[in-house]
């Protein structure tokens, strides 16, 4: 049935690039090991065999030479896709990401434009420890010039996706490991969903009210949004209603949806699994002090990374990424105290 | 070589445009500032990197490209940008920080841009030779005879961008020329405290990229560098690296006090001024009298003299604009 279609998030981004290259010959895929392999996570799965090597093109190990390379070939008028493989990595192409992309636009007074779109793979819980497994959206967040897109349903990766390609500014779209679909990552049955097939478009700076509820507020992104709609369930069954809002972009962010919601709740939770200080939870936080205060029963409550690199063994690792459990208990404890 | 009067007159021109415009700035530069020097103060603040020396790179390569050959260049970028043709009105202006630069006063004198030249420079050593490498790989997707060249310095040779840039450039064949301009020191370090090979051509080989030196007080010899180098990257023959030896007449920046300078070298670096060596040729071959390099003078105290005049004369940008153009 039409509308029907059920994909993973993986294949999602796939098809979405896909579908863009074949509308629009200025785009075309830089990046380690997309071509035969098809990216390590799967977002270039297949386009090598369809759209071959002058527009799937593997590079060698060389972050800053070929994101640099994708600026320049943005501000030349093409409209290149680069992935990072993981953004941990970001580190060897720092200079080009934030100094470069970020700012040439505004640099030129607005008139130089760099359509490019910087992909890269976030998140942990599978034990690949502290340089593979961070999330790191907020240390883009925060330089101005870069739009951040943060996907967490194959629906809204392959619209927000289409969407990065078609601006004209610099976006980079962070695809958490873990909402994926991957066959050798953890079962999410959520990285499975309803995909249509025909190209779509989702705007930024709109956010998902993936749950309505009435007692409280969870703010959250990518992998965390399953974490908080599982908490959801738990705390329905304890008669605690929590309305879930996938933001799905942090650049520009629906500061309009957060506040409204927060109004109607008086409490809220932000779950985040990058660093605990200096991030998304504090800057959250601010806005509902900024624009909800009043409206407040409790002060807001931040879970997230607690200000240490990712560890690497299984209960380590699980101490600091919150855990549905850690949701629920934040949450119960927000409406009761 | 065999070049035209008129090419070699536009040689002589451009390389006195841009002396005269930098000598300008540099007086411009201090109004304001001193006794006690304040980089923030004054018509022109922050910080000032003059081309003054360099002339001849600029002017030889820049004479072998069309206005939508991509350029990326670096934070000395004035010669470069003047060679590739820009209006001295709207460059002065954004010198200025005003609302009629190139930027509207957002980018300084570090950060100059045009589109309608493809230009682009930055104040990070090395940034934008990946650039150049993106932009050449534009062209050769559309199958263009276009060619990207990016200028930068001998400091900028031994940052990661330079080599990861070659080995990009060569492995995919991109229509890009390299420019090293080797002007000896990276700030105050000699390139002998910084750099492994005697001369950074000898480091094409490692990228399989055809590299020479040349002696960048000579115009006429940059220019049959460059010429050979983006011809053969218009031919869909691959990359090249140039380096161009030449020097600073000024110091890094505005209120280097040159400490790290050996007593004597400036000025005899100055005997080789590449304008008075092109200049005499010129004379020698009756190309150039001693009045034409007069009138060629005043013609271009006069075009500084107009920039001057547009630039203090426009409006500062109006202080909200600090928010605008963030995105597109």
């Amino acid at each position: 049935m039409a509308g029907e279609r059920l994909l993973t998030t993986q294949k999602a981004i796939a098809e979405a690039i896909a579908q863009e290259m074949e509308r629009d010959d200025r785009v075309f895929v830089m990046g380690e090991d997309i071509g035969a392999y098809g990216g390590i996570f799967g977002a270039t799965d297949g386009l090598l065999a369809k759209f071959g090597p002058e527009r799937i093109m593997d590079t060698p190990i060389s972050e800053m030479g070929f994101i640099g390379a994708a600026v320049g070939a943005a501000t030349e008028g093409m409209r290149p896709i680069a992935e990072l493989m993981f953004v941990d990595f970001f580190g060897a192409a720092m200079d080009q990401i934030y100094n470069h992309m970020a700012k040439i636009h505004y640099m030129s007074g607005g008139r130089v434009k760099v359509p490019m779109v910087l992909m890269t793979a976030i998140g942990g819980s599978y034990s690949d420890a502290a340089q593979h497994s961070q999330s790191l959206y907020a240390l883009f967040a925060h330089t101005p010039g870069i739009k951040i897109v943060i996907p967490s349903s194959p629906y809204d990766a392959k619209g927000l996706m289409i969407q990065a390609i078609r601006d004209d500014s610099p976006v980079m779209y962070f695809f958490h490991k873990g909402v994926l679909g991957l066959g050798w990552m953890t079962p999410n049955p959520r990285a499975t969903g309803v995909v249509p097939e025909e190209p779509y478009t989702i705007p930024f700076g709109q956010a998902d009210v993936k749950r309505e509820g009435s007692d409280l507020t969870i703010l959250t992104v990518a992998l965390m949004v399953h974490r908080s709609l599982d908490a959801a369930e738990q705390l329905a069954e304890e008669g605690i209603n929590a309305e879930v809002i996938d933001l799905r972009t942090l650049v520009p962010l629906d500061r309009e949806t957060i506040v409204n919601s927060v109004k109607k709740t008086h409490r809220v939770v932000v779950v985040d699994e990058d660093y605990k200080s200096f991030g998304m939870s504090g800057e959250l936080a601010a806005i509902v002090a900024e624009d909800a205060l009043d409206y407040l029963d409790a002060p807001p409550k931040r879970l997230a990374v607690p200000d240490v690199p990712i560890p690497y063994s299984r209960p380590l690792e699980q101490y600091v990424i919150p855990t549905v459990d850690r949701i629920v208990a934040a949450a119960r404890e927000l409406v009761s105290g | 070589m065999g070049l035209s009067k008129e090419t070699l007159l536009n040689l002589y021109d451009t390389m006195v445009k841009i002396r005269t415009f930098e000598e300008r700035v540099g007086e411009m530069y201090y109004e304001g500032k001193l006794p006690a020097f304040d980089i923030a103060a004054g018509p022109i603040p922050g910080e000032m990197h003059l081309y003054s020396g360099q002339e001849a790179v600029a002017t030889g390569v820049c004479a072998n490209l069309q206005p939508d050959d991509p350029v990326t260049s670096t934070h000395r970028a004035h010669g470069h940008l003047i060679a590739k043709g820009e209006d001295l009105k709207k460059m002065m202006a954004e010198i200025f920080g005003k609302e009629t630069g190139l930027s509207h006063g957002k980018g300084g004198h570090m950060h100059l841009f045009d589109p309608n030249l493809h230009f682009g420079c930055g104040g990070i050593v090395g940034g934008g030779i990946p650039q150049a490498v993106g932009a050449a790989l534009a062209i050769k997707k559309r199958g263009e005879d276009r060619v990207a060249v990016s200028f930068f310095g001998d400091g900028a040779a031994n940052i990661g961008a330079f080599h990861e840039s070659l080995n990009l450039a060569s492995i995919w064949r991109l229509p890009v020329v390299f420019v090293v301009e080797d002007n000896l020191y990276a700030i105050s370090v000699p390139k002998s405290a910084s750099t492994a090979v005697r001369s950074n051509a000898e480091r094409g080989a490692a990228y399989g990229i055809p590299a020479v030196q040349v002696d960048g007080q000579d115009v006429l010899a940059v220019y049959e560098a460059a010429k050979e180098a983006i011809d053969r990257a218009r031919r869909g023959e691959g990359p090249s690296l140039i380096e161009a030896v030449c020097y600073r007449f000024r110091g890094h920046f505005e209120g280097d006090p040159e400490l790290y300078l050996a007593k004597g070298e400036k000025d005899k670096w100055k005997e080789r001024d590449p304008i008075n060596i092109l200049g005499s040729q010129l004379k020698a071959q009756g190309l150039l009298t001693d009045a034409e390099a007069e009138a060629i003078q005043a013609k271009m105290t006069d075009l500084v003299a107009e920039a001057e005049a547009f630039a203090r004369e426009s409006p500062y940008p109006a202080p909200e604009e600090a928010l605008e153009h963030l995105f597109a």
